[in-house]
C-alpha cells in the first residue's frame, strides 16, 4: 500500500487495464431468460429472440442490442456525487440518452478498472480522460458501423439521445448497431478524438444524483442493508485502550441472552495497531442485532490494557505546545529567519490548537461478509478503497485475493473513515468462524471510542515585520502525531505527504521563512479526515495571517494580496527538506499558481459584502487556501443570536476546480463543507483519558443540528478550461479560520484553540 | 421472547420478539424494512425516525412492547411510488448527499407538516433539531420542506 492512501499513488494511473481491450470483454452473450437484468427493460431486440447482444468496448461500458446503455460506477459513492458524476462523463461523449442510462457499481477489482480508492479529491481528476475516452471511443464505433450502413462518410454523423443521427436526418439506435460490431476492432483510445467542452451536454452543468430518488423512497441500499439468507448479526467488544489485549473473558451471561448463539474473541494488532487490522475484542454472535448488542452488555472481559492506559490527550497537547518552543526539524528553509527576528521591528507569535476529530459518518462501520466452505468469501461493505478490504480480508484470512468477491455498497458517508478495512476484517473473521454470513455491525459508540482520528495539533507562528513594518519572517512549528504512527511507531514527525497539506506549500512573498517539526507519538489511531492536516494548518494560517493585517493596519484581503505573486507557478524548489508530493501530481502538470488563488480571492470579495460597510451586530472574516489543487477562498458572515450565541447568516465560497463536471455537485460539496467546518469549529472535539476516548454518542460528540448550521451557502464556481480537480475536501479548511476572524470581528476575540468557546 | 402484532404501513405484522427490542430493530432485522436507519441508538439524530399515528418517533428508542395497535408508517409507508410532495420536493431539490440520514429526515418532515403545513423557517429549524445530516443538506431540506409545503 502506498504509505498515504488519500494521496493519489503516482504509478496507479498506469496500472488500470481498461484500454487494453480483449476480445473477451468485447463482447459478451448473455440471455434475457436469466432474469433480472432485463425485467421491466421494455425495448426491442435485435438478437435472436431471446438473446441479447451486448457491446462492451472497455470495462466502463456496456451497449446492449436492446438499447440498455450500462455504464460502471467504478468508485465509491459517499456522498460527493461520483457515481454519477464519472458515468456522466462517458455518456456525454458517447451520446447517450441520459435518463436512460443504466449505472451499476463495480466489484472492488483494480486490475480490471483501475484505481478505486476514492480518497484524496481525486476521483474526477484522475478519470476525466480515460471516462471521456471510454465514451468517445464507443461513439467512434457506433459511427463507423452507421456510417458504414448508410454509406455515408463517418464525419457526416455524430451521436444524440442513445442515436446516430446524420446531418441528412437519417437516425439509428444504439442497440441496432451492436450486432454490426462483431468483428470490429477497438480503436486505439490515444488516436480518438474527444467533443469540444462547448458541445457537452451533461458536463458543466447541473445533474441530479443517479440514486436521488431511491434515497428518498428508501430503496437506497447501504452497508447493513444487505440480507442475506441465514446471515446472523455481531458486534464486537474492542479493546478500550488502544494495545489492550484479552486476559480472560466469561462468555456465559451473553451466551444466555436469548438469541445469542456464540462468543468468539478477535485478535488484534496491538501496538502499532495498523490502518488496516482489525483492534483486539470479544465478539457476540446472535440471530438479531439487539440480541447481540444485550449480549455483548453482558460479556465479562478481563483486560491487559497495555502501555496505553494513562494516556492523557490534554497532558499530550500541553506536551506538544511546549515543545514548539525549541527548535524542531527544519522541513522548509528559505533565507534565514532568526537574522529577521534580530532585526524585526516587531514580532508577533501566538500558537493554535485543534482536538481529535472522529469522522462520525452518520452509518457507524457495518460489512456483511459470507465465507463459504469452497473457501471462497464474499463481502458486502461500505468501502472507501475495495481493493485494499480485499487484500486485508486475504492477508488475515490467508486466502488468494481472487478467492474474495467484494461488493461495494453506498456508504453512509466516509470522510476517509470507510478507507480503513479493519471493520470489513472482523467481518470475514467472523463469518468463518460461524459459518454462516455474517453482519458486523458498529454501535456509534464503538464509531467513536475506536476511530481512526484525525490527530489534534499544536501550531506555533511567529511573524515578523521589519523596522519599515514590512513583513518579514514567517515561522511556522506543527507538531501532531503522524498518521504513520498507527502503522510503524518509529513514526514521530509528521510525514512530507502530512506538510504537504497546506503547511510546507505556503505560497506568500516572504524573504524568509522556517517551517519546523517536533516529535509526537500516537496513542491511538490516527487516520485522515475530510482534508486531513489542511484542516489545522489553514486555521493557524489564515489566523495568523488576519493579525499580521491588523497589526498593519491593513484589510486582510489587501494584505493578503499584497504578500501573494501576480502570476507565479510555485516550485518551492531547494527550500522544502523532503518530498513536495503536490497531491501525488507532477508540478507540470497541475503547477501552484498564485494567478489562480488571487481569481479566487478576487471573486469572492466581488460576491459578497465584504467591501460593504459592515452594519451593528454583523461581521465578516475572510481565509483562502490551496488544497487538493483546488483553489478556494471563503468569507463567513457572523451575527449575535438573541441569546448571545453565534449565527452565521451567510457564507461565500470562491472554488477554481477547473473544468466542472457537475456544478451541481461541486456546490452541494461547499454546502455540506461549509456545514461539515462548522461542527470542526464550533462543537466536535475527542478527548482520551486512560487511554480511552471520553465521548460515547451525538451528545458528547457534537455535530452542529440545522438551528446552529449556516442559513446561506453561496457558491461561486470560476469559469475555467483547466484540468479538473477535486470538491470533496477543499471546502473544509478556509471555512473555519474565516470563521474565526469574523468571530474575532464580532466579539473582539481571537480564536487561539478549536473547538471555539464563545 | 414475545408474539407481538404490530401495524406497519396500514399492514398488520407478527413477530416474535425480546420485549425490549427498539421498533428499529424489529424493522430493520425482522421485517426486512430496511428504509430506517440506525445512526446512535440514543434518540439523539433522528436517523431511525417513523411515524406513531402522527407523530414522528425515534424508533430506536421504542420497546416493541409499547407500540400496542399503535399505525406505525415507515418511509416504505409514506406513500406510493415516492410521490409524497415531500419525496418530490427532496427529488426537485437535489438534497441527499450520502443519503443515510434522509429517510429520517423526510419522515420527522412529514410530521412537522402534518402538524403545521406552512412552517416558517425558524419553524422548520426547531422541527428539525433532532435530526443529524453529517454531510450537511441542511439548507436543501430546508428549501425541500418549504417547496412542499407550499404544493
Ligand atoms: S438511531 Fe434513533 S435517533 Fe439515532
Ligand atoms: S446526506 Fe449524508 S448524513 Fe445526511
Amino acid at each position: 500500500m502506498p504509505k498515504f492512501p488519500f494521496l493519489k499513488n503516482k504509478e496507479s494511473e498506469n496500472k488500470s487495464k481498461v484500454f487494453i481491450p480483449s476480445r473477451r470483454e468485447f463482447l459478451k452473450i448473455s440471455t434475457l431468460a436469466s432474469g433480472g437484468f432485463l425485467l421491466g427493460v421494455n425495448f426491442q431486440c435485435s438478437g435472436p429472440k431471446g438473446e441479447l447482444v451486448t457491446f462492451a468496448p472497455n470495462v466502463y461500458l456496456s451497449i446492449d442490442s436492446d438499447n440498455q446503455v450500462t455504464i460502471i460506477a467504478h468508485r465509491s459513492e459517499m456522498g460527493t456525487g461520483i457515481r454519477t458524476s464519472l458515468p456522466m462523463i462517458v455518456a456525454d461523449e458517447l451520446g447517450a440518452d441520459w435518463s436512460k442510462v443504466k449505472i451499476v457499481q463495480a466489484e472492488g477489482d483494480e486490475e480490471k478498472y483501475g484505481d478505486q480508492n476514492t480518497d484524496g479529491s481525486y476521483s474526477v481528476r484522475m478519470f476525466y480522460e480515460p471516462m471521456r475516452k471510454a465514451g468517445a471511443t464507443a461513439r467512434h464505433m457506433l459511427i463507423a458501423a452507421a456510417a458504414e450502413k448508410w454509406g455515408i462518410n463517418a464525419s457526416e454523423c455524430a451521436t444524440e439521445n442513445g442515436q446516430v443521427i446524420s446531418t441528412s436526418g437519417k437516425k439509428i439506435n444504439f442497440g441496432d448497431l451492436v450486432e454490426g460490431l462483431k468483428d470490429k476492432q477497438i480503436p486505439d483510445a490515444t488516436t480518438i478524438t474527444l467533443k469540444g467542452f462547448s458541445s457537452y451536454k451533461l458536463i458543466g452543468k447541473d445533474i441530479a444524483i443517479y440514486d436521488n430518488k431511491d434515497i428518498a423512497t428508501g430503496k437506497a441500499v447501504f452497508g447493513a442493508d444487505v440480507d442475506l439468507p441465514n446471515m446472523q448479526i455481531a458486534v464486537v467488544r474492542r479493546s478500550p485502550v488502544v494495545g489492550a489485549k484479552v486476559i480472560s473473558y466469561n462468555d456465559a451471561k451473553a451466551m444466555a441472552v436469548p438469541g445469542v448463539n456464540r462468543v468468539v474473541q478477535i485478535e488484534g494488532a496491538g501496538i502499532p495497531p495498523g490502518l488496516d487490522k482489525p483492534l483486539e475484542g470479544v465478539a457476540v454472535i446472535a440471530d438479531n442485532t439487539w440480541a447481540a448488542m444485550k449480549g455483548r452488555e453482558a460479556l465479562e472481559i478481563e483486560w491487559d490494557l497495555g502501555e496505553n492506559q494513562t494516556y492523557s490527550s490534554a497532558k499530550q497537547l500541553d506536551d506538544m505546545l511546549k515543545s514548539t518552543t525549541g527548535n524542531g526539524q527544519v522541513r522548509r528553509e528559505r533565507g534565514n529567519f532568526n537574522a529577521a527576528r534580530q532585526s524585526a521591528g516587531k514580532v508577533i507569535e501566538r500558537t493554535y490548537l485543534a482536538p481529535f476529530y472522529a469522522h462520525a459518518t452518520l452509518e457507524p462501520p457495518a460489512a456483511i461478509a459470507d465465507f463459504r466452505e469452497d473457501g471462497s468469501c464474499e463481502i458486502w461493505a461500505p468501502s472507501q478503497h475495495p481493493q485494499w478490504a480485499r487484500q486485508a480480508v486475504a492477508d488475515a484470512l490467508q486466502m488468494d485475493l481472487d478467492q474474495i468477491k467484494m461488493n461495494v455498497t453506498l456508504l453512509g458517508g466516509g470522510f476517509g473513515r470507510k478507507s480503513k478495512p479493519d471493520f470489513v476484517v472482523e467481518a470475514a473473521l467472523l463469518s468463518k468462524s460461524a459459518k454462516s454470513p455474517v453482519r458486523v455491525q458498529w454501535t456509534r459508540e464503538d464509531d467513536l471510542h475506536h476511530d481512526f482520528f484525525h490527530a489534534q495539533s499544536a501550531q506555533r507562528i511567529k511573524a515578523t515585520l521589519d523596522k519599515n513594518g514590512n513583513f518579514s519572517g514567517w515561522n511556522h512549528h506543527t507538531v501532531f502525531p503522524a498518521i504513520g504512527a498507527t502503522a510503524s511507531a518509529a513514526e514521530l514527525h509528521p510525514s512530507d505527504g502530512e506538510l504537504g497539506l497546506g503547511c510546507i506549500d505556503f505560497p506568500f512573498e516572504v524573504p524568509n521563512i522556517r517551517i519546523e517539526t517536533h516529535e509526537s507519538k500516537a496513542h491511538t489511531r490516527i487516520g485522515w479526515l475530510r482534508s486531513v492536516s489542511n484542516i489545522h494548518h489553514a486555521f493557524a494560517i489564515n489566523c495568523m495571517l488576519d493579525e499580521i493585517a491588523e497589526t498593519k493596519g491593513m484589510d486582510p484581503v489587501d494584505f493578503i494580496l499584497d504578500i501573494l505573486p501576480e502570476n507565479k507557478d510555485l516550485d518551492f524548489a531547494g527550500e522544502i527538506k523532503g518530498d513536495f508530493s503536490n497531491y501525488g501530481e507532477p508540478l507540470e502538470k497541475f503547477p501552484w499558481n498564485t494567478k489562480r488563488l488571487r481569481g479566487v480571492i478576487e471573486k469572492v470579495v466581488q460576491e459578497s459584502d465584504w467591501n460593504k460597510m459592515v452594519s451593528d451586530g454583523k461581521a465578516v472574516g475572510f481565509a483562502v487556501h490551496k488544497s487538493f489543487l483546488t483553489y478556494v477562498a471563503c468569507i463567513v458572515e457572523v451575527t449575535n443570536g438573541s441569546n448571545g450565541q453565534i449565527i452565521i447568516p451567510d457564507v461565500h465560497y470562491a472554488v477554481d476546480c477547473g473544468i466542472g463536471v457537475n456544478t451541481d455537485r461541486i456546490r452541494s460539496q461547499f454546502e455540506g463543507g461549509a456545514q461539515f467546518a462548522t461542527s470542526l469549529a464550533m462543537s466536535s472535539a475527542i478527548t482520551l483519558e486512560n487511554g480511552q476516548v471520553q465521548q460515547n454518542n451525538f451528545d458528547g460528540y457534537q455535530i452542529i443540528r440545522m438551528p446552529q448550521s449556516p442559513k446561506k451557502i453561496h457558491v461561486h464556481i470560476i469559469e475555467s478550461m483547466e484540468k479538473p480537480t477535486g470538491v470533496g475536501e477543499p471546502p473544509v479548511p478556509p471555512y473555519i479560520p474565516a470563521l474565526c476572524n469574523a468571530i474575532y470581528k464580532l466579539t473582539g476575540q481571537r480564536i487561539y484553540q478549536l473547538p471555539i468557546k464563545v | 421472547m414475545e408474539k407481538y402484532t404490530i401495524i406497519i404501513n396500514g399492514k398488520k405484522q407478527e413477530v416474535t420478539a425480546a420485549e425490549d427490542m427498539p421498533l428499529l430493530w424489529v424493522l430493520r432485522d425482522l421485517l426486512s424494512l430496511k428504509g430506517t436507519k440506525y445512526g446512535c441508538g440514543q434518540a439523539l439524530c433522528g436517523a431511525c425516525t417513523v411515524l406513531v399515528g402522527d407523530d414522528a418517533r425515534r424508533s430506536c428508542s421504542l420497546p416493541i412492547s409499547s407500540i400496542g395497535n399503535q399505525n406505525i408508517t415507515t418511509i416504505e409507508g409514506l406513500s406510493q411510488d415516492g410521490n409524497h410532495p415531500l419525496q418530490k420536493a427532496w427529488v426537485e431539490h437535489i438534497v441527499p448527499q450520502c443519503g443515510y440520514c434522509q429517510t429520517g429526515q423526510i419522515m420527522n418532515a412529514a410530521a412537522l407538516l402534518k402538524s403545521n403545513s406552512s412552517p416558517s423557517e425558524a419553524e422548520i429549524e426547531n422541527a428539525m433539531a433532532g435530526n443529524l445530516c453529517r454531510c450537511g443538506t441542511y439548507n436543501r431540506i430546508k428549501d425541500a420542506i418549504l417547496t412542499a409545503s407550499k404544493s
